[in-house]
């Protein structure tokens, strides 16, 4: 049964992933990451990662789209000869015989299959990842946290609690650095470099 | 976006419910699937989502620019500020169950409520208490640097060429 919903989103997915690597056209290759985005969020999902499929639904379909398209819209199209973009518009065209290449993705890929198969099945009880930090958080998180259900917050918030907060301060800092770049200086000092790269209004 | 009133309407009816949304899973993300940094960019989506529909000058009377700036050091410090209340209280750094405190635990029975098996925490305590702060802190970081990355971007002028 669940494969009528697994087999489409995987198919879908990997469709998707193959017109993004192809299609020329920016815009597009954009919104196709949009639409990528919210299949691995029901992928994640159907795999009982509801929190996963939150993060992925409002960052990766959400906010990262709307910035890449934001960052398309801020950046000139150098390349641009004509109205409309066609492949011309971008010029980097491999000149050489894509055999090389093809034989070199085509030997990683096959490594990296043959990497899987080390990998346990998947659902299985004795892979490293049920077995390893010991069932005992589960069985412990219940009284640890006085009744507290949700063992993925328990773990993240409590036991492991030091290493959230240098996540929260990752992210803290990811966003003061980009706010250091990319902020519009409203004041004059110290605003002469950002203004030559900012140019008048197209 | 002034000429596309459906599009104008339905975010208007949308964002309440992305907000409510944000909410459940900040603060009932100790019982079910969410926590701090998915609320927060929750939280945010919507947020950007009244800019991109409203424009940039209306969504900055929502939030200002100030108040995210100093909002997203405000969440790395309640966190890092619970982790130093764990301490002044003799505990380890973020060691939450210092943080008993003992007061209206439980709910008071004028309220006639059930008493299940389970505690029912009406004013969270010790590690709830703890887990609480601490994904509020997430929460708020979050939200601020995902809007305040949205208000650099969209602050800027096309670069022509």
């Amino acid at each position: 049964m669940m494969d009528f919903i697994v087999i489409p989103i995987l198919a879908l997915l990997a469709a998707t992933a193959v017109t993004v690597a192809r299609i020329r056209n920016l815009w597009a290759a954009v919104m196709f990451t949009g639409i990528y985005s919210f299949l691995s969020a029901s992928w994640m999902l159907i795999l009982d990662a509801p929190d996963v499929a939150f993060t992925e639904a409002a960052v990766g379909a959400g906010i990262t789209t709307i910035l890449m398209l934001a960052t398309l819209s801020l950046t000139p199209r150098r390349h641009r000869k004509s109205g409309r973009l066609s492949s011309e518009d971008f010029e980097e065209r491999p000149s050489k015989s894509p055999l090389f290449p093809l034989l070199i993705v085509t030997i990683t890929g096959c490594a990296l299959v043959y990497g899987t198969f080390d990998m346990p099945h998947f659902g299985d009880p004795n892979a490293p990842i049920q077995v390893y930090p010991q069932p005992s958080f589960v069985e412990k998180s219940q009284p640890d946290m006085h009744g507290l259900p949700n063992v993925v917050t328990a773990v993240l918030a409590s036991y492991r609690g030091y290493d959230t907060l240098g996540e929260t301060a990752v992210i803290f800092t990811a966003g003061i650095a980009v706010l250091l770049i990319l902020r519009k200086n409203t004041d004059d000092q110290g605003s002469s470099e950002s203004q030559s790269v900012t140019g008048e209004n197209a | 976006m002034n000429s596309f009133p459906i599009i104008r309407v339905i975010t208007k009816l949308l964002i309440p419910y992305i907000l409510l949304f944000g909410l459940y899973v900040q603060f009932h993300g100790d019982f079910g699937p969410g926590g701090g940094f998915q609320a927060g960019v929750i939280f945010a989506a919507a947020l950007i989502l009244y800019g991109l529909v409203y424009g940039l000058p209306a969504v900055h009377k929502v939030a200002p620019p100030k108040v995210i700036e100093k909002l997203t050091a405000l969440g790395l410090l309640v966190y890092a500020g619970t982790g130093l209340v764990c301490m002044l209280l003799g505990g380890n750094f973020l060691d939450y169950d210092v943080l008993n405190h003992g007061i209206l635990t439980e709910l008071p029975t004028f309220l006639d409520f059930q008493p299940g098996d389970k505690p029912n925490h009406f004013l969270p305590e010790g590690q709830h208490l703890g887990i609480f702060l601490v994904e509020l802190g997430v929460g708020i970081t979050v939200t601020a640097v995902m809007t305040m990355i949205f208000y650099a971007f969209a602050g800027r002028e096309r670069v022509t060429s």
